[in-house]
Protein backbone atom coordinates (compact mmCIF):
# COMPACT_ATOMS: atom_id res chain seq x y z
CA UNK A 1 0.00 0.00 0.00
CA UNK A 2 1.32 3.01 -0.80
CA UNK A 3 0.18 6.54 0.24
CA UNK A 4 -2.69 5.83 1.88
CA UNK A 5 -3.93 7.93 4.54
CA UNK A 6 -7.41 7.96 6.46
CA UNK A 7 -9.33 8.55 9.83
CA UNK A 8 -12.41 6.59 11.21
CA UNK A 9 -14.47 7.44 13.59
CA UNK A 10 -15.93 6.28 16.51
CA UNK A 11 -19.68 4.18 15.62
CA UNK A 12 -18.72 4.82 11.73
CA UNK A 13 -18.95 1.88 9.46
CA UNK A 14 -16.83 1.65 6.39
CA UNK A 15 -16.86 -0.27 3.48
CA UNK A 16 -13.35 -1.22 1.72
CA UNK A 17 -13.83 -2.00 -1.93
CA UNK A 18 -11.51 -2.41 -4.90
CA UNK A 19 -10.23 -5.62 -6.75
CA UNK A 20 -8.64 -8.89 -5.85
CA UNK A 21 -5.32 -8.04 -4.61
CA UNK A 22 -5.90 -4.28 -4.25
CA UNK A 23 -5.17 -4.08 -1.33
CA UNK A 24 -7.87 -4.52 1.17
CA UNK A 25 -6.88 -7.34 3.04
CA UNK A 26 -3.35 -5.94 3.58
CA UNK A 27 -5.16 -3.47 5.08
CA UNK A 28 -7.13 -5.04 7.73
CA UNK A 29 -3.77 -7.00 8.98
CA UNK A 30 -2.08 -3.56 9.03
CA UNK A 31 -4.47 -2.05 10.89
CA UNK A 32 -5.18 -5.26 13.37
CA UNK A 33 -1.29 -5.55 14.01
CA UNK A 34 -0.93 -8.96 12.12
CA UNK A 35 1.61 -7.09 9.40
CA UNK A 36 4.48 -4.37 9.99
CA UNK A 37 3.83 -1.82 7.73
CA UNK A 38 7.64 -0.92 5.75
CA UNK A 39 7.07 2.91 6.43
CA UNK A 40 4.49 5.63 7.18
CA UNK A 41 2.33 5.50 11.13
CA UNK A 42 -0.92 3.39 12.02
CA UNK A 43 -2.74 3.83 15.10
CA UNK A 44 -5.88 2.33 15.90
CA UNK A 45 -7.39 3.96 19.30
CA UNK A 46 -4.27 5.27 21.15
CA UNK A 47 -2.44 2.09 20.23
CA UNK A 48 0.46 0.85 17.90
CA UNK A 49 -1.64 -2.33 16.85
CA UNK A 50 2.05 -3.92 15.57
CA UNK A 51 2.63 -3.60 19.35
CA UNK A 52 -0.14 -5.97 20.16
CA UNK A 53 -0.72 -4.84 23.36
CA UNK A 54 -3.14 -6.43 25.47
CA UNK A 55 -5.30 -3.45 26.40
CA UNK A 56 -4.78 -3.57 22.35
CA UNK A 57 -6.10 -6.90 21.63
CA UNK A 58 -9.22 -6.44 23.75
CA UNK A 59 -10.30 -3.59 22.13
CA UNK A 60 -10.19 -4.95 18.43
CA UNK A 61 -12.05 -8.03 17.15
CA UNK A 62 -10.69 -9.35 13.26
CA UNK A 63 -13.22 -11.60 11.50
CA UNK A 64 -12.19 -13.85 8.75
CA UNK A 65 -14.90 -15.47 6.45
CA UNK A 66 -12.09 -17.50 5.08
CA UNK A 67 -10.33 -18.01 8.29
CA UNK A 68 -11.86 -19.55 11.34
CA UNK A 69 -10.55 -19.44 14.92
CA UNK A 70 -13.50 -22.37 16.26
CA UNK A 71 -12.11 -24.97 17.67
CA UNK A 72 -12.66 -27.75 15.21
CA UNK A 73 -13.24 -31.17 16.75
CA UNK A 74 -14.77 -29.31 20.31
CA UNK A 75 -18.42 -27.41 20.02
CA UNK A 76 -18.37 -23.75 19.66
CA UNK A 77 -19.10 -23.40 23.67
CA UNK A 78 -15.72 -24.42 24.10
CA UNK A 79 -13.85 -21.70 21.85
CA UNK A 80 -16.10 -19.18 23.89
CA UNK A 81 -15.32 -20.64 27.09
CA UNK A 82 -11.34 -20.27 26.40
CA UNK A 83 -11.90 -16.64 25.15
CA UNK A 84 -13.46 -15.99 28.03
CA UNK A 85 -10.81 -16.66 29.75
CA UNK A 86 -8.52 -15.55 27.69
CA UNK A 87 -9.89 -11.96 27.60
CA UNK A 88 -10.36 -12.21 31.81
CA UNK A 89 -14.28 -11.75 31.38
CA UNK A 90 -15.67 -11.74 34.31
CA UNK A 91 -18.10 -14.19 33.86
CA UNK A 92 -21.33 -13.06 34.50
CA UNK A 93 -20.44 -10.43 32.35
CA UNK A 94 -19.63 -13.02 29.33
CA UNK A 95 -22.35 -15.29 29.95
CA UNK A 96 -24.70 -12.14 29.49
CA UNK A 97 -22.90 -10.87 26.22
CA UNK A 98 -22.60 -14.32 25.08
CA UNK A 99 -26.28 -15.18 25.88
CA UNK A 100 -27.04 -11.49 24.13
CA UNK A 101 -24.87 -12.86 21.09
CA UNK A 102 -26.18 -15.93 20.46
CA UNK A 103 -29.98 -14.65 20.66
CA UNK A 104 -29.30 -12.11 18.76
CA UNK A 105 -27.75 -14.71 15.94
CA UNK A 106 -30.11 -17.18 16.69
CA UNK A 107 -27.30 -20.08 17.15
CA UNK A 108 -28.57 -21.28 20.49
CA UNK A 109 -29.22 -25.04 19.32
CA UNK A 110 -25.63 -24.97 17.79
CA UNK A 111 -23.24 -24.02 20.14
CA UNK A 112 -22.81 -27.20 21.89
CA UNK A 113 -22.54 -29.50 18.47
CA UNK A 114 -18.77 -29.92 17.37
CA UNK A 115 -17.39 -27.17 15.20
CA UNK A 116 -16.94 -29.51 12.07
CA UNK A 117 -20.75 -30.61 12.14
CA UNK A 118 -22.64 -27.03 11.37
CA UNK A 119 -22.61 -25.56 8.07
CA UNK A 120 -20.60 -22.83 6.69
CA UNK A 121 -23.11 -20.21 7.76
CA UNK A 122 -23.74 -21.92 11.09
CA UNK A 123 -19.94 -21.55 11.75
CA UNK A 124 -20.00 -18.22 10.50
CA UNK A 125 -22.50 -16.78 12.75
CA UNK A 126 -20.50 -18.89 15.95
CA UNK A 127 -17.63 -17.14 14.71
CA UNK A 128 -19.09 -13.86 15.20
CA UNK A 129 -20.16 -14.66 19.02
CA UNK A 130 -16.46 -15.76 19.80
CA UNK A 131 -14.81 -12.57 18.27
CA UNK A 132 -17.82 -10.53 19.84
CA UNK A 133 -17.97 -12.15 22.98
CA UNK A 134 -14.85 -9.62 24.45
CA UNK A 135 -17.23 -6.98 23.37
CA UNK A 136 -14.29 -4.91 21.12
CA UNK A 137 -15.08 -1.46 20.10
CA UNK A 138 -13.75 -1.73 16.74
CA UNK A 139 -14.10 -4.68 14.37
CA UNK A 140 -12.29 -5.62 11.41
CA UNK A 141 -14.51 -7.76 9.18
CA UNK A 142 -13.11 -9.31 6.01
CA UNK A 143 -15.51 -10.84 3.97
CA UNK A 144 -17.53 -12.14 6.78
CA UNK A 145 -20.51 -13.38 4.72
CA UNK A 146 -17.86 -15.03 1.77
CA UNK A 147 -20.09 -18.44 0.68
CA UNK A 148 -23.09 -18.17 2.64
CA UNK A 149 -26.30 -18.21 1.12
CA UNK A 150 -28.34 -14.70 0.34
CA UNK A 151 -30.75 -15.48 3.20
CA UNK A 152 -28.22 -15.71 5.30
CA UNK A 153 -26.20 -12.97 4.40
CA UNK A 154 -28.81 -10.69 5.15
CA UNK A 155 -29.04 -11.86 8.74
CA UNK A 156 -25.26 -11.32 9.12
CA UNK A 157 -25.67 -7.85 7.31
CA UNK A 158 -28.44 -7.05 10.12
CA UNK A 159 -26.60 -8.36 12.90
CA UNK A 160 -23.19 -6.55 12.03
CA UNK A 161 -25.74 -3.33 12.15
CA UNK A 162 -27.45 -3.67 15.05
CA UNK A 163 -24.10 -4.70 17.00
CA UNK A 164 -22.37 -1.26 15.89
CA UNK A 165 -25.79 0.56 16.81
CA UNK A 166 -26.34 -1.07 20.49
CA UNK A 167 -22.53 -0.68 21.03
CA UNK A 168 -21.21 2.37 18.97
CA UNK A 169 -18.67 -0.17 17.66
CA UNK A 170 -16.46 0.76 14.64
CA UNK A 171 -16.59 -1.64 11.89
CA UNK A 172 -14.36 -1.80 8.61
CA UNK A 173 -16.09 -4.50 6.23
CA UNK A 174 -14.59 -5.47 2.83
CA UNK A 175 -17.09 -7.95 0.61
CA UNK A 176 -17.10 -9.00 -2.22
CA UNK A 177 -20.43 -8.89 -2.11
CA UNK A 178 -21.61 -5.33 -2.95
CA UNK A 179 -25.16 -5.66 -1.05
CA UNK A 180 -23.32 -6.07 1.83
CA UNK A 181 -21.24 -2.67 1.80
CA UNK A 182 -24.48 -1.26 -0.11
CA UNK A 183 -26.35 -2.17 3.29
CA UNK A 184 -23.97 -1.53 5.62
CA UNK A 185 -22.00 1.33 5.24
CA UNK A 186 -22.43 4.81 4.21
CA UNK A 187 -18.80 5.85 3.71
CA UNK A 188 -16.57 3.69 1.37
CA UNK A 189 -12.50 3.67 0.69
CA UNK A 190 -12.01 2.48 -2.36
CA UNK A 191 -8.19 0.84 -2.81
CA UNK A 192 -6.98 -0.08 -5.99
CA UNK A 193 -3.25 -1.52 -6.12
CA UNK A 194 -2.57 -0.41 -3.24
CA UNK A 195 -3.23 3.18 -3.54
CA UNK A 196 -6.64 4.87 -2.02
CA UNK A 197 -8.95 6.33 -4.99
CA UNK A 198 -11.74 7.31 -3.55
CA UNK A 199 -13.07 7.72 0.65
CA UNK A 200 -16.15 9.33 0.74
CA UNK A 201 -20.29 8.83 0.64
CA UNK A 202 -20.98 5.76 -1.43
CA UNK A 203 -24.33 8.05 -2.69
CA UNK A 204 -22.08 10.55 -3.90
CA UNK A 205 -19.71 8.24 -5.76
CA UNK A 206 -22.76 6.35 -7.47
CA UNK A 207 -24.56 9.89 -8.11
CA UNK A 208 -20.97 10.71 -9.65
CA UNK A 209 -20.02 7.46 -11.44
CA UNK A 210 -23.64 7.36 -12.76
CA UNK A 211 -25.88 10.17 -12.62
CA UNK A 212 -28.93 8.17 -13.95
CA UNK A 213 -31.66 5.83 -12.34
CA UNK A 214 -32.75 2.74 -13.51
CA UNK A 215 -36.48 1.64 -14.54
CA UNK A 216 -37.89 -1.30 -14.29
CA UNK A 217 -41.30 -1.89 -15.62
CA UNK A 218 -43.09 -4.93 -16.35
CA UNK A 219 -45.48 -5.67 -19.15
CA UNK A 220 -49.16 -6.69 -19.50
CA UNK A 221 -48.54 -6.97 -23.27
CA UNK A 222 -46.04 -6.89 -25.74
CA UNK A 223 -45.11 -2.55 -26.30
CA UNK A 224 -44.15 -1.38 -29.50
CA UNK A 225 -40.31 -1.07 -29.67
CA UNK A 226 -40.50 2.50 -30.13
CA UNK A 227 -42.01 3.51 -27.07
CA UNK A 228 -39.33 2.75 -25.35
CA UNK A 229 -36.68 3.78 -27.10
CA UNK A 230 -38.46 7.58 -26.80
CA UNK A 231 -37.96 7.11 -22.62
CA UNK A 232 -34.36 6.53 -22.10
CA UNK A 233 -31.79 4.13 -23.67
CA UNK A 234 -32.54 0.01 -22.60
CA UNK A 235 -30.42 -1.75 -20.48
CA UNK A 236 -32.26 -4.90 -20.26
CA UNK A 237 -35.49 -6.02 -22.41
CA UNK A 238 -37.08 -8.93 -22.34
CA UNK A 239 -40.78 -9.55 -24.17
CA UNK A 240 -42.96 -8.59 -20.66
CA UNK A 241 -40.09 -6.74 -18.89
CA UNK A 242 -37.60 -4.02 -19.65
CA UNK A 243 -35.42 -1.61 -17.73
CA UNK A 244 -34.20 1.97 -18.51
CA UNK A 245 -31.30 4.34 -18.05
CA UNK A 246 -32.90 7.68 -17.30
CA UNK A 247 -31.13 10.95 -15.97
CA UNK A 248 -32.13 11.28 -12.52
CA UNK A 249 -33.44 14.55 -13.65
CA UNK A 250 -35.74 13.05 -15.78
CA UNK A 251 -37.11 10.37 -14.03
CA UNK A 252 -40.45 11.26 -12.67
CA UNK A 253 -41.11 12.62 -16.68
CA UNK A 254 -40.01 9.11 -17.68
CA UNK A 255 -42.34 7.86 -15.18
CA UNK A 256 -45.41 9.85 -16.12
CA UNK A 257 -45.01 8.49 -19.94
CA UNK A 258 -44.26 4.92 -19.41
CA UNK A 259 -47.25 4.93 -17.58
CA UNK A 260 -49.37 6.65 -20.25
CA UNK A 261 -48.21 5.36 -23.10
CA UNK A 262 -47.34 1.14 -21.97
CA UNK A 263 -49.30 -1.24 -20.90
CA UNK A 264 -47.71 -0.93 -17.62
CA UNK A 265 -48.42 -3.56 -14.80
CA UNK A 266 -45.31 -2.74 -12.49
CA UNK A 267 -42.93 0.01 -12.14
CA UNK A 268 -39.74 0.29 -10.03
CA UNK A 269 -37.18 3.20 -9.86
CA UNK A 270 -33.89 2.17 -8.15
CA UNK A 271 -29.96 3.40 -8.28
CA UNK A 272 -27.80 1.35 -10.66
CA UNK A 273 -26.53 -1.47 -8.90
CA UNK A 274 -23.10 -1.27 -7.61
CA UNK A 275 -21.16 -3.65 -8.92
CA UNK A 276 -21.77 -1.47 -12.44
CA UNK A 277 -20.53 1.25 -10.54
CA UNK A 278 -17.73 0.35 -9.38
CA UNK A 279 -16.77 -2.02 -12.41
CA UNK A 280 -16.81 1.59 -14.16
CA UNK A 281 -15.30 3.45 -11.60
CA UNK A 282 -12.21 1.02 -11.50
CA UNK A 283 -12.20 1.08 -14.84
CA UNK A 284 -12.35 4.10 -15.91
CA UNK A 285 -10.06 6.33 -13.61
CA UNK A 286 -5.87 5.96 -13.23
CA UNK A 287 -5.11 4.13 -10.04
CA UNK A 288 -3.64 7.18 -8.36
CA UNK A 289 -5.55 9.65 -9.69
CA UNK A 290 -8.72 11.54 -7.33
CA UNK A 291 -6.97 10.48 -4.15
CA UNK A 292 -8.32 12.43 -1.52
CA UNK A 293 -7.10 12.00 2.10
CA UNK A 294 -9.67 12.24 5.13
CA UNK B 1 13.65 -5.95 26.61
CA UNK B 2 11.59 -3.82 29.14
CA UNK B 3 8.29 -5.53 28.36
CA UNK B 4 10.17 -9.01 28.78
CA UNK B 5 11.56 -7.75 32.60
CA UNK B 6 9.25 -4.83 33.59
CA UNK B 7 5.83 -4.70 35.21
CA UNK B 8 4.07 -5.73 32.12
CA UNK B 9 5.86 -9.22 32.20
CA UNK B 10 4.77 -9.58 35.89
CA UNK B 11 1.09 -8.66 34.35
CA UNK B 12 2.06 -11.07 31.57
CA UNK B 13 3.06 -13.72 33.98
CA UNK B 14 -0.28 -13.52 36.29
CA UNK B 15 -2.26 -13.30 33.39
CA UNK B 16 -0.83 -16.67 32.28
CA UNK B 17 -1.13 -18.08 35.37
CA UNK B 18 -4.73 -17.19 35.29
CA UNK B 19 -5.80 -18.53 32.27
CA UNK B 20 -3.75 -21.47 31.97
CA UNK B 21 -6.10 -24.32 33.73
CA UNK B 22 -8.80 -22.92 30.91
CA UNK B 23 -6.22 -23.63 28.30
CA UNK B 24 -5.77 -27.29 29.87
CA UNK B 25 -9.14 -27.69 30.12
CA UNK B 26 -9.82 -27.45 26.09
CA UNK B 27 -6.82 -28.87 25.71
CA UNK B 28 -7.41 -32.13 27.43
CA UNK B 29 -10.77 -31.57 25.77
CA UNK B 30 -9.23 -31.87 22.14
CA UNK B 31 -7.18 -34.14 22.98
CA UNK B 32 -9.94 -36.51 23.94
CA UNK B 33 -12.01 -36.13 20.68
CA UNK B 34 -8.56 -37.70 18.90
CA UNK B 35 -7.87 -39.58 21.37
CA UNK B 36 -7.61 -43.02 18.89
CA UNK B 37 -5.46 -41.36 16.83
CA UNK B 38 -3.39 -40.45 19.90
CA UNK B 39 -2.65 -43.65 20.68
CA UNK B 40 -2.73 -45.02 17.17
CA UNK B 41 0.25 -42.50 16.65
CA UNK B 42 2.28 -43.46 19.83
CA UNK B 43 1.69 -46.99 19.19
CA UNK B 44 3.93 -46.49 16.02
CA UNK B 45 6.78 -45.71 18.75
CA UNK B 46 8.40 -48.95 18.11
CA UNK B 47 11.84 -48.13 17.52
CA UNK B 48 12.95 -48.99 20.76
CA UNK B 49 11.60 -52.06 21.02
CA UNK B 50 13.63 -52.97 17.82
CA UNK B 51 16.56 -51.96 19.26
CA UNK B 52 16.40 -53.83 22.22
CA UNK B 53 15.68 -57.12 19.81
CA UNK B 54 18.77 -56.56 18.50
CA UNK B 55 20.76 -55.79 21.33
CA UNK B 56 19.42 -58.62 23.36
CA UNK B 57 20.59 -60.61 20.69
CA UNK B 58 24.19 -59.66 20.30
CA UNK B 59 24.53 -59.30 24.53
CA UNK B 60 23.60 -63.36 24.59
CA UNK B 61 26.73 -64.33 24.13
CA UNK B 62 28.49 -61.56 26.77
CA UNK B 63 27.72 -58.38 28.07
CA UNK B 64 28.64 -55.04 25.44
CA UNK B 65 30.55 -52.75 27.98
CA UNK B 66 28.08 -52.13 31.03
CA UNK B 67 25.02 -54.07 29.43
CA UNK B 68 24.21 -57.30 29.66
CA UNK B 69 20.95 -58.67 28.21
CA UNK B 70 18.50 -57.68 30.90
CA UNK B 71 20.43 -54.06 30.67
CA UNK B 72 19.98 -53.27 27.04
CA UNK B 73 15.68 -54.55 28.00
CA UNK B 74 15.58 -51.99 30.79
CA UNK B 75 17.30 -49.09 29.11
CA UNK B 76 15.00 -49.64 25.75
CA UNK B 77 11.88 -50.10 27.81
CA UNK B 78 12.73 -47.10 29.62
CA UNK B 79 13.52 -45.35 26.14
CA UNK B 80 10.02 -46.52 25.06
CA UNK B 81 8.57 -44.79 28.07
CA UNK B 82 10.40 -41.34 27.72
CA UNK B 83 10.20 -41.04 24.73
CA UNK B 84 5.81 -41.70 24.45
CA UNK B 85 5.73 -39.39 27.95
CA UNK B 86 7.85 -36.35 27.12
CA UNK B 87 6.77 -36.31 23.13
CA UNK B 88 5.33 -33.21 21.06
CA UNK B 89 4.21 -32.27 18.18
CA UNK B 90 4.77 -28.72 17.88
CA UNK B 91 6.41 -28.49 14.70
CA UNK B 92 4.44 -29.92 12.71
CA UNK B 93 1.05 -28.01 14.59
CA UNK B 94 3.45 -24.86 13.96
CA UNK B 95 4.93 -24.97 10.52
CA UNK B 96 1.27 -25.57 9.57
CA UNK B 97 -0.01 -22.68 11.46
CA UNK B 98 2.44 -20.32 9.99
CA UNK B 99 2.34 -21.68 5.86
CA UNK B 100 -1.62 -21.52 6.46
CA UNK B 101 -1.82 -18.62 7.93
CA UNK B 102 -3.98 -19.90 11.22
CA UNK B 103 -1.43 -18.69 13.06
CA UNK B 104 -3.44 -15.22 12.72
CA UNK B 105 -6.38 -15.59 15.12
CA UNK B 106 -3.58 -17.32 18.06
CA UNK B 107 -2.31 -13.72 17.26
CA UNK B 108 -5.04 -11.72 17.99
CA UNK B 109 -5.57 -13.63 21.50
CA UNK B 110 -3.99 -11.92 24.36
CA UNK B 111 -1.25 -14.74 25.37
CA UNK B 112 1.64 -15.48 23.63
CA UNK B 113 0.53 -18.59 21.01
CA UNK B 114 3.36 -20.80 22.51
CA UNK B 115 1.70 -20.64 26.12
CA UNK B 116 -1.58 -22.10 24.63
CA UNK B 117 0.53 -24.73 22.43
CA UNK B 118 1.97 -25.55 25.25
CA UNK B 119 -1.11 -26.31 26.79
CA UNK B 120 -2.46 -28.23 24.68
CA UNK B 121 0.45 -30.45 24.53
CA UNK B 122 0.53 -30.87 28.10
CA UNK B 123 -3.10 -31.62 27.94
CA UNK B 124 -2.28 -34.85 26.62
CA UNK B 125 0.48 -36.12 29.07
CA UNK B 126 -1.93 -38.27 31.09
CA UNK B 127 -3.30 -39.61 28.21
CA UNK B 128 0.42 -41.10 27.43
CA UNK B 129 0.41 -42.05 31.45
CA UNK B 130 -2.07 -44.32 30.63
CA UNK B 131 -0.72 -45.85 27.83
CA UNK B 132 3.42 -46.25 29.73
CA UNK B 133 1.83 -47.70 33.02
CA UNK B 134 1.95 -51.04 31.61
CA UNK B 135 5.21 -50.34 30.43
CA UNK B 136 5.74 -49.39 34.22
CA UNK B 137 4.92 -52.15 35.48
CA UNK B 138 7.61 -54.63 33.09
CA UNK B 139 10.05 -52.01 33.60
CA UNK B 140 9.59 -52.50 37.32
CA UNK B 141 9.89 -56.44 36.80
CA UNK B 142 12.94 -56.61 34.91
CA UNK B 143 15.17 -53.79 36.87
CA UNK B 144 13.10 -52.93 39.71
CA UNK B 145 16.26 -52.82 41.79
CA UNK B 146 18.09 -50.02 39.39
CA UNK B 147 14.61 -47.76 39.63
CA UNK B 148 14.95 -45.18 42.41
CA UNK B 149 11.04 -46.25 43.63
CA UNK B 150 13.10 -46.18 46.98
CA UNK B 151 15.11 -42.74 46.54
CA UNK B 152 13.05 -39.74 46.79
CA UNK B 153 16.11 -37.67 45.62
CA UNK B 154 16.95 -39.94 42.91
CA UNK B 155 13.22 -40.28 41.80
CA UNK B 156 12.80 -36.18 41.90
CA UNK B 157 15.87 -35.96 39.50
CA UNK B 158 14.17 -38.23 37.27
CA UNK B 159 10.71 -36.30 37.15
CA UNK B 160 12.54 -33.22 36.92
CA UNK B 161 14.66 -34.66 33.83
CA UNK B 162 12.12 -35.55 32.27
CA UNK B 163 9.87 -32.25 32.83
CA UNK B 164 13.22 -30.53 31.28
CA UNK B 165 13.11 -33.32 28.15
CA UNK B 166 9.62 -32.43 27.41
CA UNK B 167 10.60 -28.58 28.12
CA UNK B 168 13.77 -28.48 25.36
CA UNK B 169 12.31 -30.81 22.78
CA UNK B 170 9.22 -28.04 23.23
CA UNK B 171 11.30 -25.27 22.47
CA UNK B 172 13.80 -27.50 20.12
CA UNK B 173 9.99 -27.90 17.60
CA UNK B 174 9.17 -24.28 18.57
CA UNK B 175 12.63 -23.04 17.27
CA UNK B 176 12.56 -25.03 14.00
CA UNK B 177 8.17 -24.43 13.20
CA UNK B 178 9.19 -20.78 13.63
CA UNK B 179 11.67 -21.11 10.88
CA UNK B 180 8.75 -21.74 8.44
CA UNK B 181 7.98 -17.85 8.34
CA UNK B 182 11.25 -17.86 6.14
CA UNK B 183 11.75 -21.00 4.85
CA UNK B 184 9.06 -23.39 3.24
CA UNK B 185 10.80 -26.99 4.39
CA UNK B 186 10.93 -26.08 8.06
CA UNK B 187 9.97 -30.11 8.33
CA UNK B 188 12.86 -30.64 6.41
CA UNK B 189 15.06 -29.70 9.14
CA UNK B 190 13.28 -31.13 11.72
CA UNK B 191 13.73 -34.18 10.00
CA UNK B 192 17.79 -33.76 9.75
CA UNK B 193 17.42 -32.58 13.30
CA UNK B 194 15.66 -35.98 14.20
CA UNK B 195 18.08 -37.71 12.22
CA UNK B 196 20.95 -36.38 14.50
CA UNK B 197 18.76 -37.15 18.14
CA UNK B 198 18.60 -40.67 16.55
CA UNK B 199 22.08 -40.91 17.12
CA UNK B 200 23.39 -38.50 19.72
CA UNK B 201 20.65 -38.83 21.94
CA UNK B 202 21.13 -42.16 22.69
CA UNK B 203 17.54 -43.39 21.39
CA UNK B 204 19.43 -46.12 18.91
CA UNK B 205 22.43 -46.96 20.88
CA UNK B 206 23.53 -46.54 24.15
CA UNK B 207 26.12 -43.30 23.82
CA UNK B 208 28.55 -44.98 26.23
CA UNK B 209 29.01 -47.78 23.40
CA UNK B 210 29.40 -45.20 20.74
CA UNK B 211 32.66 -43.93 19.68
CA UNK B 212 34.17 -42.33 22.23
CA UNK B 213 34.74 -39.04 20.52
CA UNK B 214 31.02 -39.08 19.39
CA UNK B 215 30.17 -40.51 22.94
CA UNK B 216 32.26 -37.09 24.09
CA UNK B 217 30.49 -34.49 21.78
CA UNK B 218 26.71 -36.00 22.57
CA UNK B 219 27.38 -34.30 26.29
CA UNK B 220 28.32 -31.34 24.63
CA UNK B 221 25.33 -31.09 22.35
CA UNK B 222 21.20 -30.70 23.72
CA UNK B 223 20.18 -34.42 21.93
CA UNK B 224 21.21 -36.43 24.85
CA UNK B 225 19.14 -34.07 27.36
CA UNK B 226 16.17 -35.01 25.40
CA UNK B 227 16.13 -38.71 25.85
CA UNK B 228 19.47 -40.20 27.07
CA UNK B 229 20.02 -38.06 29.99
CA UNK B 230 16.52 -39.08 31.99
CA UNK B 231 16.53 -42.75 30.70
CA UNK B 232 20.28 -43.06 32.23
CA UNK B 233 18.90 -41.86 35.28
CA UNK B 234 16.19 -43.31 35.21
CA UNK B 235 17.75 -46.74 34.89
CA UNK B 236 20.21 -45.71 37.60
CA UNK B 237 23.04 -46.12 35.31
CA UNK B 238 24.27 -42.01 36.71
CA UNK B 239 25.51 -41.62 40.14
CA UNK B 240 23.08 -38.68 41.85
CA UNK B 241 26.15 -36.36 41.74
CA UNK B 242 26.33 -37.19 38.40
CA UNK B 243 22.87 -36.38 37.79
CA UNK B 244 22.59 -33.59 39.76
CA UNK B 245 24.74 -32.06 37.35
CA UNK B 246 23.60 -33.24 34.23
CA UNK B 247 20.72 -31.26 35.10
CA UNK B 248 22.39 -28.23 35.37
CA UNK B 249 23.76 -28.59 31.85
CA UNK B 250 19.76 -29.93 30.72
CA UNK B 251 18.79 -26.27 32.37
CA UNK B 252 21.52 -24.68 30.48
CA UNK B 253 20.53 -25.92 27.11
CA UNK B 254 16.47 -24.72 28.03
CA UNK B 255 17.57 -21.51 29.04
CA UNK B 256 19.39 -21.08 25.70
CA UNK B 257 16.52 -22.63 23.72
CA UNK B 258 13.86 -20.24 25.32
CA UNK B 259 15.96 -16.98 24.69
CA UNK B 260 16.49 -18.24 20.51
CA UNK B 261 12.86 -19.21 20.75
CA UNK B 262 11.44 -15.40 21.49
CA UNK B 263 14.35 -13.58 19.42
CA UNK B 264 13.69 -16.19 16.74
CA UNK B 265 9.70 -15.92 17.58
CA UNK B 266 10.10 -11.84 17.52
CA UNK B 267 11.64 -11.61 14.34
CA UNK B 268 9.48 -14.27 12.59
CA UNK B 269 6.40 -12.00 13.17
CA UNK B 270 8.07 -9.61 10.96
CA UNK B 271 7.84 -11.84 8.00
CA UNK B 272 4.52 -13.78 9.07
CA UNK B 273 1.79 -12.91 6.12
CA UNK B 274 0.14 -15.72 5.15
CA UNK B 275 -3.81 -15.11 6.01
CA UNK B 276 -6.72 -15.09 3.66
CA UNK B 277 -6.08 -12.96 0.34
Amino acid sequence: MVDVTFDIAPGERVGFLGPNGAGKTTALKILSGLLYPSSGTVTVGDFVPQERRTEFLRMITLVMGQKQQLLWDLPPAETFAMNRALFDLPRREADATQQELVDMLEVGPLIGKPTRQLSLGERMKCELVAALLHRPRVLFLDEPTIGLDVSMQARVRDFIRRYNESTGASVLLTSHYMEDVAALCPRVIVIDKGHLIYDGDLRTLARRIRPEKRITMHFSSVPAPGDLDRLGSCVARSELQATLAVPAAQVTEAVRAALSRLPISDISVEDPPLEEIMQEFLGGQPANGGAKSA
Amino acid sequence: MSRLFGKEWVQAARHVLRVYPALLRVGFADIFAYRAELVVWLLTVNMPLVMMALWTAVAATGPVGRFGQREFVAYYLGMLLVRILTGSWLVWELTMEIRQGTLAPRLLRPIHPLWAHSAMQLAAVPFRVVLVTPLVFILYWVAGERLPVHEPLRLAIVVVSMAGAWLLLFLIMAIIGTLAAYVESALSIFDVWLGAQAVLSGYLVPLELLLPWVSHAARYLPFRYILGFPVETLIGLESTTSALHELGVQALFIAASLVATLALWRAALKRFAAFGG
